[in-house]
């Protein structure tokens, strides 16, 4: 993408005008949440100025008109990543979407349904999962008695798959991953995790939270079961998440929520449910979200994911090449030249990252700092905490001179040596 | 170059006690101890009180843990503060002061007569997202006082 084209994006922001501590905002934090264009912010207003109204159910032409509005929405959101429409179901976000997976698996534990768990049984992790893709396998695993085992990472947090054959199994009835690490900025091989699942019949769940937003993401070319992302981080609001399940999959998974709108035929006893989506929707959706998310994917769309991916690589890339040239920054995930999206977290020896977001954020350069809900991850790197920058399509190669900048003040600010901190 | 609220949040008073803790490394023999973390970043204090028997004297403070240069910091000059020995009422009291000092948004400067060196850290209240770290090793103090066995 050409500056001039950036340009006309970033004007689409009204928040990357703001000012912050005096300084033009640098938003390197678009990993946590991304800003959000005036084309989101109208589509949820004219939804509320002129079709509000309850979806699925009522006969008026306004409720009929919002059904409408809002199950265009679903099928929008299902094209952008190559999914059926009554495969898209509406979540509050990521982390509801996994755990509706969970859930629903361990109501299927309890009934003894095809799609329960039981002692002996396991599920595969990674290592470098956010913790919304460890907990609910976790919490899954010990009401089912079935064994949590992982995928390890090396030092510099990247998958070891040495050891894959001996960790998925022909026991593995699940493997969660992450399609893109949200600490390293890495894309997993895919491809060779789904094939091993495959080999062994477990279901495969995708943390799509860092690709769907950032690279073309097609659930079909990449063979997963079910796949989750939010759509805060891409351009939509909040309160709005996406599970896509394979069809067959979600019609044979029972119910997570239960209540008005997702039965067929209710008695005093017992209910009937709905087909997928809906048996996952209970009661009142997101509606004026779930619209701004689709006019979120239609603006991505409008520029190009593979453009957005393209220009993002070459931001990451600018990042890590940066930062290794600065005294005692260690660079966590891939190193400088190896692939990696928009997004790079390091360690600066001696200084915690909430002291480098600190001067950073003085300077109007917004990162994240902290543990980055993977806490595991960075115990494993032998640390408690890092800082990110994030890019996303509308950052600039200036923002990023600007945070490599900082991020060198900072080091010799706090004495940083290559060794560590100077007494 | 950086604003001079950061100067004043930074100050090489507070580098310097980041870097050369006070009171850093546990003992076996405190009266009591608490234990207590910051999920947002992960930060720790494991802070202990030594009491001298029979009295309401706490005569020293122990402490370990790992964080940000301010929750460091504020560990070491809390541990400082007290060095000298302190009475339970006392200390409560300088707590509390320490606490309002750090909620005040920068408009209450802390009483460097009462609160000694800790006097430095009354930037951080500018920055809200940042009380926590200062007030990590004191609520562990608070939490400890109330297990000092009567």
């Amino acid at each position: 993408m050409t500056d001039t084209e950036i340009g006309r994006i970033r004007s689409d922001f009204p928040m990357l005008s703001e000012t912050v501590n005096g300084n033009p905002l640098v938003y390197l934090d678009s990993g946590a949440t991304s800003q959000k264009p005036l084309a989101v912010l109208d589509a949820e207003r004219d939804y509320y100025f002129h079709e509000n109204s309850a979806v699925h159910r009522g006969a008026h032409t306004l409720a009929a008109l919002a059904t409408e509005t809002f199950e265009n929405a679903r099928a929008s959101v299902a094209r952008f990543v190559n999914a059926a429409d009554d495969e898209i179901v509406w979540t509050a976000n990521a982390t509801e979407a996994i755990n509706l997976v969970a859930y629903a698996m361990l109501n299927a534990s309890i009934d003894g349904s095809a799609l329960g768990l039981k002692a002996g049984d396991e599920i595969v992790v990674t290592e470098m999962e956010h913790h919304a893709n460890l907990i609910p396998w976790q919490q899954l695993a010990a009401r089912t008695g079935a064994l949590l085992r992982f995928v390890p990472v090396d030092d510099a947090g990247l998958l070891r798959l040495d050891d894959l054959d001996s960790i998925i199994t022909p026991r593995t009835r699940v493997l969660a991953f992450t399609h893109v690490s949200n600490v390293l900025g890495v894309i997993n091989p895919v491809d060779l995790l789904v094939a091993r699942a495959r080999a062994v019949g477990a279901l495969v769940v995708l943390d799509a939270c860092q690709s769907a937003p950032h690279l073309a993401l097609d659930v079909k070319a990449l063979d997963v079961d079910f796949a989750a992302f939010s759509g805060h981080k891409m351009l939509g609001p909040t309160g709005i998440g996406v599970l896509y399940g394979r069809n067959e999959l979600l019609n044979a998974l029972p119910p997570f929520l239960t209540g008005g709108s997702m039965i067929t035929t209710v008695t005093m006893e017992k209910a009937e449910f709905l087909p997928a989506p809906q048996r996952f929707e209970a009661g009142t959706k997101q509606v004026s979200q779930a619209i701004a998310l689709a006019a979120a994917v239609d603006y991505l769309s409008g520029i190009g994911m593979d453009r957005i991916a393209e220009h993002e690589a070459r931001l990451g890339a600018r990042l890590v090449e940066g930062l290794s040239t600065i005294p005692g920054v260690r660079i966590l995930g891939p190193a400088v030249g190896e692939e990696r999206v928009g997004l790079a977290s390091f360690d600066l020896h001696g200084v915690h990252s909430h002291d480098v977001g600190q001067f950073l954020d003085d300077r109007g350069i917004a990162v994240r700092v902290g543990h980055h809900c993977a806490q595991p991850l960075h115990r494993r790197l032998g640390i408690t905490s890092s800082t990110r920058a994030s890019a996303y399509l509308y950052t600039t190669e200036d923002e990023v001179d600007q945070f490599l900048s900082g991020v060198r003040d900072t080091s010799a600010f706090f004495g940083v040596t290559s060794t560590g901190v100077t007494a | 170059m950086s604003s001079s609220e950061l100067q004043s949040l930074y100050q090489e008073l507070i580098l310097d006690h980041s870097k050369h803790p006070q009171g850093f490394g546990l003992a076996d023999d405190a009266a009591a101890e608490s234990h207590q973390v910051n999920p947002t970043c992960g930060d720790e204090v494991t802070l202990q009180l030594h009491v001298a028997p029979g009295t309401d004297l706490v005569s020293k403070v122990t402490w370990e843990g790992h964080g940000c240069a301010i929750s460091q910091a504020s560990a070491s000059l809390f541990s400082e503060l007290v060095a000298d020995g302190m009475t339970i009422p006392v200390l409560h009291e300088r707590i509390d002061l320490f606490r309002t000092a750090m909620r005040s948004r920068g408009t209450i400067e802390p009483d460097e007569e009462l609160l000694g060196d800790a006097a430095a850290l009354g930037g951080v209240s500018k920055y809200i997202a940042r009380v926590k770290c200062a007030m990590l090793a004191w609520v562990a103090a608070e939490d400890a006082l109330a297990r000092v066995p009567a």
